[in-house]
């Protein structure tokens, strides 16, 4: 891959860098620490930084989609093709290429008639809002459990190791879809109308719940590995307490490893929501949301099939984006890895 | 070799009890009424009270689990009559046993998830090997940027637009129909390859990927530049050294994806309309049908399981150093 040799040559230019500056400024060798080593060589990798603007700019579409949509002028919950008369009497919108024009730029949902760019951008804000919730909870709880495994040891890590693999031999997608309904069901009754927070929270509960497994398992290892080196050996010499050992000498360490898996999580997380909303056990209309755009898109392909390209290419770009990102952070943070 | 087997069997049969115990008080002990759950919106008493009756719910818990297990191995009498060996209950929505439900639909779920993972470890190896034995050409880094999108793509993405252009437009290739292999067996496969194409293409990266960087590994190694000095050719020597020390590696890839090839199998038979398990798992849900729920959760799970003792079984054959330990 061109990124892992533009990172090994970042790599080999690094010990230069020192010496030319001690060519220009004798006498002095600047010192610099692991975490600026690494976003010296971030900055060299292009890639990684077009993606790291890109991925920014989904998540600002996220936080300021309401800015934007009121700036652009329309919301994504109006019928403007029914209101305006932009549908024909089929619901397909009458102008070419699904209805895109200088007032509704992405064109017109098929049927109920709906602004599409602003369904995509309150859509983003959803599916990345309920990801980032799994994806934090995930990687906390694994952090947790890698770390218990890991530094007690024995028989709590042997208990904990089969809890482990059961959850990893559940079957996810089908667990999913099953377990959304019934979370739902513990919060509302199935006679009332359930509140919207409800489903997002659901969401988040059931795919948090088989998330975690990886990361505890990476991290898991490397304390197992780390615990033996003599500065975690030398800190319980010294008398540390556990809190300081975890918090000072091994979390750190393992920085880096929960840096790459939190960028290689959040993507497979959002593609799992929009999923699960693609068939019809995630997010509900009218709630915008990206997966239930392809699930609309998807009904319209053989007369439509404008309105397909925008949230399948966005996600796209968005998928591409954070997967070269998680390779460049991983390059970054870890020289030695050759992929 | 039998011993591993065996030891493995007996892992898996425990994993699946614990999962199927799991699941059972997932569904059935959490505080929401399973019977009101699956009596949907518009519910009457009596409906109510005869759900209740059916599932058995004025018993405990562990006892439901307990006669639940029973039937699944002997049988057990249901209030809507006996219901034979492996008994997962009768259907709310179609009263229907759910077991023959299960058989009807598995042969898709199958015949899907098998023609994929055959086209993506084709494809997926097979542009990791011609990478690693071309490093650094344009075939190289074409290759890695057409896995790259592959894996970026979504199947409900993709899968629409494939049957726009090569069903609809181009007419190449059927839309996709439910395999019948006694009485069709070679349109069985061609109405299987669209959706079997679509879903393998998520996968391919992670193949070609690790294929690639394997098989470069495996050439720096020093057995194989023995070989090289002994005189033998280069293909000879990249097929049969290289390759075998990297097939291990991948097939244990292969056995930690099963699980995702059963996932993309669901979205990409909700996608063709095809009727397998994973298709009847979100009809069950969205009907809110509880024993198909169980039936296709616990089907799901010990496919899942047996396809990995076989790819083990696999591995075993291919490294004896994993029948040893």
């Amino acid at each position: 891959m061109s990124s892992s040799t533009q990172a090994t040559a970042g790599n080999d230019q690094i010990p230069e860098g020192p010496s030319a500056d001690t060519a220009a400024v004798p006498l002095e060798i600047i010192g610099r620490s692991p975490r600026q080593l690494a976003w010296l060589r971030f900055k060299r990798d292009r890639t990684g930084v077009i993606c790291a603007g890109i991925v920014g700019a989904f998540i600002l579409i996220a936080i300021f989609a309401p800015l934007i949509c009121a700036l652009y002028g329309k919301n994504p919950y109006t019928l403007y093709g029914q209101n305006d008369n932009l549908l024909n009497s089929y619901g397909m919108p009458i102008k070419p290429n699904g209805g895109i024009d200088s007032n509704h730029w992405f064109g017109i949902e098929p049927g109920l008639g709906r602004d599409i760019f602003a369904l995509l951008m309150y859509g983003i804000r959803t599916s990345l809002g309920i990801s980032l919730c799994v994806t934090i909870l995930s990687v906390a709880l694994g952090v947790l459990v890698g770390l218990i495994q890991g530094y007690v040891g024995r028989k709590t890590d042997y208990f904990l190791g089969r809890l482990t693999d059961l959850m990893m031999s559940f079957p996810q997608q089908l667990f999913f879809i099953a377990f959304t309904p019934v979370v739902i069901a513990l919060f509302v009754k199935p006679t009332e109308q359930e509140p919207t927070y409800i489903r997002f929270f659901a969401l988040v509960l059931v795919q948090f719940f088989l998330g975690w497994m990886s990361v505890s398992r990476l991290v898991r290892s490397q304390v197992l590995s780390l615990r033996e080196r003599e500065f975690v050996e030398a800190a319980q010499l010294t008398g540390a307490s556990t809190w300081r050992i975890v918090s000072k000498e091994l979390l750190p360490n393992i920085g880096s490893t929960i840096l790459v898996q939190t960028t290689l999580l959040l993507p497979v997380n959002v593609t799992t929501e929009a999923g699960l909303s693609y068939l019809g056990v995630g997010m509900q209309d009218p709630t915008p949301d990206w997966g239930l755009m392809f699930q609309k898109a998807a009904e319209y392909y053989q007369s439509d099939i404008t309105y397909m390209f925008f949230p399948g290419i966005a996600m796209l770009i968005f998928v591409v984006a954070f997967n070269l990102l998680g390779d460049s952070v991983r390059d970054a943070l870890d020289p030695k890895t050759i992929r | 070799m039998l011993r591993f087997l065996v030891r493995r069997v007996l892992g898996a049969i425990v994993i699946l009890l614990l999962i199927s115990a799991v699941t059972y008080f997932l569904f059935f002990a959490l505080p929401a009424d399973p019977a009101a759950l699956s009596c949907g919106k518009n519910c009457n008493p009596q409906t109510l009270a005869l759900i209740r009756k059916n599932l058995g719910l004025d018993e405990p818990v562990p006892v439901q689990y307990w006669q639940y297990m029973i039937g699944i191995f002997l049988g057990r009498n249901m209030t809507i009559g006996h219901c034979s060996a492996p008994c997962f209950g009768y259907s709310f929505a179609s009263q229907q046993p759910v077991w023959s439900t299960l058989m009807n639909r598995y042969p898709t779920t199958v015949t899907l998830a098998a023609m994929g993972a055959l086209i993506f470890l084709v494809i997926g190896v097979g542009l990791g090997l011609i990478s690693a034995a071309r490093q650094g050409t344009a075939f190289d880094k074409i290759a890695s940027a057409v896995s790259l999108t592959g894996q970026s793509v979504q199947i409900y993405f993709i899968g629409p637009l494939a049957i726009y252009l090569f069903a609809d437009t181009l007419g190449w290739l059927s839309r996709g129909h439910d395999p019948d292999w006694t009485h069709d067996p070679v349109g069985s496969i061609t109405g299987m390859i669209l959706p079997a194409m679509v879903m393998s293409v998520i996968f391919w990266s992670n193949y070609s990927r690790q294929t690639r960087s394997l098989m470069v590994e495996q050439l720096s190694e020093d057995h194989v530049r023995t070989a090289r000095a002994k005189g033998m050719t280069s293909r000879y020597v990249f097929m049969r050294y290289a390759l075998r020390g990297a097939m291990g590696p991948i097939i244990t890839i292969f056995g930690m994806d099963l699980s995702s090839v059963f996932g993309g199998a669901i979205i990409t038979e909700y996608t063709f309309g095809l009727h397998g398990l994973g298709q009847l798992a979100v009809s069950a849900v969205t009907q809110t049908d509880l024993p198909l729920e169980m039936g296709v959760m616990l089907f799901g799970a010990a496919a899942i399981v047996i396809a990995n003792i076989i790819v083990d079984a696999c591995y075993a054959v291919i490294d004896p150093r994993i029948r040893l330990s």
